[in-house]
């Protein structure tokens, strides 16, 4: 694999883990970075499977050097995706924002409901 | 037939353009969504009819051919699914126009009605779709609508529950394009068909290793356990229309994907074993978790995840008999789902909320509302000769055919999930439908009657009864029904139709 190749590939690793530890944290903001992140990544290992990465998409005159469009195609309709929902997933949080004052991601209703349950009836 | 092939998700998309146009109008607004769904109804009837004797169509946007063009497919399954589909997304459809027409709804109109349509094109490309990647646009479509829509008429708690269900299913989509680049790393396609072919040859653990990501992928959106945490938080606080749409529809597309993408793309032995332990699970934890709920929303939520765990065990049988089992399931559990949460929007209407603590005497407040609760409860707990029955009876039967003792397990799982629905449903029938009413709830019961918003709930009701109408034509018309689930499920176990009609048509 050329050295363009592996530098993507180390990108998309990194972007990848970043993304999934932004995704596991409390604060709902980082919660949207983690999105954007990983959509990085996913869009960038769509360009990946161009083994042709390097050369233009382009026909310049020499036959057979081009790299593949599809998966440019590809990320850039998933590029359109990402983007929109993200624009949505920052009003949301926004939304979230002014109606609590702050942004962090609630505990599972069902899990709160079952501590209760286990709590010793006398202690109120 | 390329243009009844793209009928479906153009002409609600048209529709949506249409719709926003007319925002100021309630009236035409209401009538270009009907009409629009109505058409797609015809389309999906009409792709039935050809495809009904296990022909598949296929059609080639712009006239670029198999592998490198967009691919859009009707077999039996995809025009089946579509057909039912279009119909409860018409009943629903006229459901909220009944609840706006007469008020009862706090939702904003004008925004409902384009978004309704997108999410109806998403749900028509994604059973239509040929390729992975245009599955991917499907599902985005369906998804970007439905995000929209449970957040409508926010309330604090909606915008909590919202935000969960987006950053749930986004994670679910960014899995899907990274699996999406991996396949075509490997094969240098996205075309379902081309890939069933050329990923015949890869290495046996690189196809469990993408089989399983689908799994993942789709195993999120429909809601598998242990996948399915999202879902009983975030469906039962939307508005009642739209968590019956989703309920219905949202989960089945996904469980349709996997369908799909299992039998086509990647052998029954690959992960038979894990859809089998996943459908196992799913049964039993889903309705462990309905029978301790007291919201009759989280009751129906639960056990929406729970019947889930059948139509998955069906394809994990993998056999012809196995799959035509799910697929009826499918088609009975679609209606039945939407039906139910109908009633309990109705229920809403009636006295203003639906825990189960709260309510009680629903039986004298309106005989007609237990009635339609009734009949559709038990058509979900599998009593004969319900629709639930019918499909419930294939899956057995199929089961037990395999010899498999995983899948006898799944069978004996599969019983006690029966029971355990009938008991769960039963919790529900006993403390809201029997018993005194209370006062205040005869009181609200009146008021409603007299209200200026009569109208409304009259047509409301009316829909509803409908569809309970079409939950019982389900079990009525169930000889066709399971011949056209077999023709479906022995074209996608022989694969071959599917991989001819796509790739034959002008690679030549």
């Amino acid at each position: 694999m050329s050295a363009p190749g592996l530098v993507l590939v180390a990108t998309v690793a990194v972007l990848y883990s970043s993304g999934f530890y932004l995704l596991l944290q409390r604060s709902l903001m980082r919660v949207v970075f983690g999105i954007i992140v990983l959509g990085h990544a996913a869009n960038l290992s769509l360009m990946l499977t161009d083994r042709a990465i390097t050369l233009p998409p382009i026909l310049t005159g020499k036959e057979g050097a081009i790299s593949d469009p599809l998966p440019q195609a590809m990320a850039l309709t998933a590029i359109v995706i990402t983007f929109g929902v993200t624009t949505f997933l920052l009003a949301l949080a926004y939304r979230v924002w002014l109606g609590d004052d702050n942004d962090e991601v609630p505990d599972d209703v069902e899990d709160r409901r079952i501590g209760r349950l286990s709590e010793p009836e006398d202690s109120s | 037939m390329n243009l009844l092939l793209a009928a479906p998700f153009i002409v609600p998309l048209l529709g949506a353009a249409a719709t926003l146009l007319l925002r100021r109008t309630p009236r035409s607004q209401q009538t270009v969504s009907v009409l629009a769904v109505s058409a797609v109804i015809a389309a999906a009837a009409a792709l039935l009819v050809v495809t009904a004797d296990g022909t598949v169509l296929a059609g080639q946007a712009g006239g670029w051919s198999a592998p490198l063009g967009i691919t859009l497919v009707a077999d039996p399954l995809s025009a089946l699914l579509l057909t039912v589909s279009a119909v409860v997304l018409l009943i629903v459809l006229l459901y909220a126009i009944g609840q706006d027409v007469g008020g009862l709804s706090r939702a904003i109109p004008q925004v409902f009605h384009p978004v309704y349509l997108v999410l109806t094109a998403g749900v028509c490309l994604s059973f239509l779709a040929g390729d992975l990647f245009n599955l991917f646009v499907g599902f985005e479509v369906m998804l970007t609508a439905s995000y929209t829509l449970i957040t409508q008429a926010p309330t604090r708690e909606r915008v909590r529950a919202g935000m969960i269900y987006t950053v749930v299913s986004l994670t679910s989509s960014i899995l899907f394009l990274t699996g999406i680049a991996l396949v075509y790393g490997l094969t240098g396609t996205v075309n379902l068909a081309d890939i069933a072919q050329k990923l015949g040859g890869a290495p046996a653990e690189l196809r469990t290793v993408l089989a399983l990501l689908f799994l993942v992928v789709f195993g999120i959106k429909s809601a598998l356990v242990p996948m399915h945490f999202w879902l009983p938080d975030s469906y039962p606080v939307a508005l009642t229309r739209i968590s019956a749409i989703f309920a219905a529809l949202l989960t089945k597309v996904a469980v349709y994907a996997i369908i799909r993408t299992q039998t086509l793309l990647f052998g029954r032995d690959d992960i038979s074993t894990v859809l089998l332990v996943l459908a196992i699970a799913t049964m039993l934890v889903g309705i462990l978790g309905a029978l301790v709920q007291d919201d009759i929303n989280r009751v129906l939520s639960f056990a929406l995840v729970s019947h889930i765990g059948f139509m998955i065990f069906g394809l994990g049988v993998g056999t012809v008999a196995g799959i035509a089992g799910a697929v009826i399931y499918l088609v009975h559990h679609i209606v039945v789902q939407a039906t139910l949460f109908l009633v309990n929007g109705l229920i809403r209407q009636h006295v203003g909320h639906t825990s189960l603590s709260a309510i009680r005497g629903m039986n004298a407040v309106s005989p007609k509302l237990a009635l339609f609760f009734f009949l559709p409860a038990m058509s979900l707990a599998g009593l004969p000769p319900m629709s639930g029955f019918i499909a419930k009876v294939a899956l057995f039967e199929a089961g037990v055919a395999a010899g498999d003792w995983l899948a006898l397990v799944g069978v004996a799982a599969g019983v006690v999930t029966s029971l355990l629905t009938l008991l769960a449903i039963f919790r529900v029938w006993t403390r809201a439908f029997w018993g005194e009413p209370m006062p205040d709830m005869v009181e609200a019961r009146s008021q409603l009657r007299q209200g200026a918003n009569r109208r409304g709930l009259r047509f409301m009701t009316a829909t509803t009864g409908v569809m309970v109408g079409i939950g019982l034509l389900v079990a009525a018309v169930s000889g066709p029904l399971s011949e056209v689930a077999f023709t479906a499920a022995r074209d996608l176990v022989e694969r071959q139709p599917y991989i001819e009609a796509v790739l034959g048509t002008g690679t030549q």
